[in-house]
């Protein structure tokens, strides 16, 4: 049990935090935690969510993905125009909205591999790119989604919010089984020596690519989600959320160079932030106050994770490799 | 021939002049008033907004940090500014521009702080430096446009011209040019670079990389905060998130001046010609009437082709 914890230990420190926050959120919670409560918390959370684990995947790497919040406005107004009509009409919306996704991430991997530019610059020029494209579709918000569908997807399945049991759904039938297979061990190779990753015979090229795509098809994913929500089309949702996701990494104890970390905690940080964000709502600080003290909480908790500085025995070991 | 070797040691400087000039020529077929001496000299006016932020944003980048910090101490410069020159005192009127660059000097002392000090990637420090002066500006000025104007000194040195020439292009070139002379005459310019490449070479050869660190920030607080007073001496007022649609701008400058975003290589000269490109570029874009999407395109296209251009460049020398 102490291996396990002392294995996880920055997973496990969000997870408790994120145990902590939620209990006060609904104990003092005007309404308590009954269902609405909890499925307008848990879909606001879920959207983070989808952006951290997209920009997750870019930073196990070591890469950075500032076009997350771009894939995600692209998405969005992609679906709010195809997601209407009958059920196969809808089906082949969201099929064609994730293959939308999954080439703007391709297009990032690609110049990342073979263009030699590094992420941050190529995602700073394609987050420029994709915002265009969603202006051409929605130059100001607009469009519809299917109500019936929205309602399935952002509800709840017997008193559970939907989006908690998609959650559940995507770290025990996507990540788990991922972090078994030869991509999943290759992309904490990559990310924690590219060198010795090449050197064990990795496909380094099409890891990478590989890591940007899955980004994709989950900024994609929380474009979708953040329709289901709104069910309207906005080109404009973007910078949020691409800063918002590398935060909520971060403090879900991923390391911005790449190898540490997990899904699971990316998720856990995006919940924290979300969690403070509604607490604020509900806590009577003064709505002046409240940008200020959220940006406190932010900087405090990165700050803590900085902390491991402090008891470094050898000077050497903070520059790291 | 020697002398050109010695200004531009890499020819990957030139990249974004070349692109300035090219950008020129041919918006000037269809447009031929760009040609005009007026049009240029408002667009070095422009550019110097831009300019002075590069200048710092470069020093943090060789370094192979970065900055995200950039919009809210621009923001807080101008605010602080135009707040001492609307307050009605004559001396703090005077004194509006100074204690904006210690303003920025004192942002610029934090995170390079949590940077050396606290070893938080600098990514996520600055980004949430930027978010609590966000959130301190709201708190005080209530989340609207803070009230004040600009002194006539940060409206000349955004406005003014000496026989013809915008004062604010004069002033970023002299920054440049002290700055430059810091990078290439001091120890810290030889550091700087040094700690690019390799920090812990660095600092196992007796180098207080901290210092090195810090005072790099502090360099790039201080411009962000003078590129603030010099918007506010040009809009005549501070308002919020000014500073915003230059992060990335800036960021973009410094990289199509051949600066590696990961340290240790790059020059000012380079950064002088992203800054150029970029604007000319936003404003010829403007001019030609297109929608806000296809400028949003047309930008991300061109910055990703001049990369890839200058990297294929690079691995095929």
């Amino acid at each position: 049990m102490r291996d396990l914890f002392s294995a996880n230990k920055r997973e496990a420190i969000a997870l408790i935090v994120l145990i902590v926050l939620v209990t006060i959120y609904f104990s003092t919670h005007p309404r308590g935690p009954t269902t609405y409560v909890m499925t307008i918390w848990a879909n606001q959370c879920l959207v983070l969510g989808l952006a951290a684990i997209a920009q997750f995947f870019a930073v196990i790497v070591r890469g950075i993905d500032l076009s997350v919040g771009a894939v995600m406005a692209l998405t969005n107004c992609v679906a709010s125009y195809l997601i209407i009509g009958t059920g196969l009409e809808m089906a082949s919306g969201v099929f064609f909205v994730l293959a939308v996704g999954l080439a703007c991430g391709l297009l990032n991997g690609i110049l990342v591999v073979y263009g030699r530019i590094q992420p941050i610059v190529v995602t700073l020029g394609t987050a420029s790119l994709f915002v265009g494209i969603a202006l051409l579709l929605r130059s100001t918000p607009g469009g519809v989604i299917d109500y019936d569908l929205a309602d399935a997807i952002t509800l709840d399945v017997l008193g559970i919010p939907t989006a908690l049991i998609l959650t559940f759904i995507i770290i025990s039938a996507f990540w788990i089984p991922l972090c078994r297979t030869g991509l999943g061990m290759g992309l904490y190779a990559v990310g924690s020596s590219e060198s010795a990753a090449y050197q064990s015979g990795m496909p380094i090229k099409s890891i990478r690519i590989a890591s940007f795509v899955l980004g994709g098809f989950f900024a994609a994913l929380a474009g979708l989600f953040f329709s289901f929500i709104t069910t309207t089309g906005d080109a404009g949702i973007g910078p949020n959320f691409t800063l918002n996701s590398i935060a909520a990494v971060v403090i879900g104890g991923v390391l911005l160079r790449g190898g540490v970390g997990t899904l699971t905690g990316a998720l856990a940080g995006a919940f924290i932030l979300k969690t403070i964000a509604s607490l604020m709502f509900f806590s009577g600080l003064p709505p002046l106050a409240q940008p200020l003290i959220e940006g406190l909480i932010l900087a405090g908790a990165i700050a803590i994770g900085g902390a491991d500085v402090l008891r470094v025995k050898n000077r050497l070991e903070v520059f790291g490799k | 021939m020697s002398i050109l070797k010695r200004y531009f040691p890499e020819a990957d400087v030139l990249i974004p002049y070349i692109g300035t000039i090219v950008l020129i020529l041919i918006s000037s077929v269809i447009y031929p008033q760009i040609l005009s001496l007026d049009y240029l000299s408002q667009q070095l006016q422009i550019a110097a907004f831009l300019g002075v932020l590069a200048l710092g944003a470069t020093l943090v980048i060789l370094l192979g940090h970065i900055d995200l910090s950039i919009p809210w101490v621009l923001g807080g410069g101008a605010i602080i500014s135009t707040a001492l020159v609307g307050s009605d005192n004559s001396d703090l009127s005077m004194l509006a521009i100074p204690i904006a660059l210690i303003f920025g000097a004192g942002v610029g002392a934090i995170n390079g702080f949590g940077v050396a000090v606290l070893r938080i990637p600098s990514m996520v420090w600055t980004l949430s430096v930027n978010s609590m002066l966000l959130g301190i500006s709201v708190l005080i000025t209530g989340g609207f446009n803070p009230k004040g104007e600009a002194n006539e000194v940060m409206g000349s040195l955004a406005t003014g011209k000496i026989a013809g020439i915008p004062i604010a292009f004069c002033i970023w070139m002299l920054i440049a040019f002290l700055i430059n002379a810091l990078l290439k005459r001091s120890n810290f310019g030889r550091y700087l670079s040094a700690v690019g490449y390799n920090e812990k070479a660095t600092y196992l050869s007796g180098v207080s990389t901290t210092f090195v660190i810090i005072f790099a920030f502090i360099i790039a607080g201080i411009c962000s905060a003078f590129g603030g007073v010099l918007l506010a001496g040009y809009a005549n007022q501070a308002y919020q998130s000014m500073g915003e649609p230059f992060l990335l701008p800036t960021i973009a400058a410094v990289v199509i001046g051949g600066t590696s975003i990961l340290g240790g290589r790059g020059s000012l000269i380079g950064t002088i010609g992203g800054v150029l490109f970029i604007t000319l570029l936003n404003s010829i874009l403007s001019i030609i009437q297109i929608s806000e999407a296809w400028r949003n395109i047309n930008f991300g296209a061109i910055i990703i082709l001049m990369l890839l251009f200058q990297s294929l460049r690079q691995k095929g020398a």
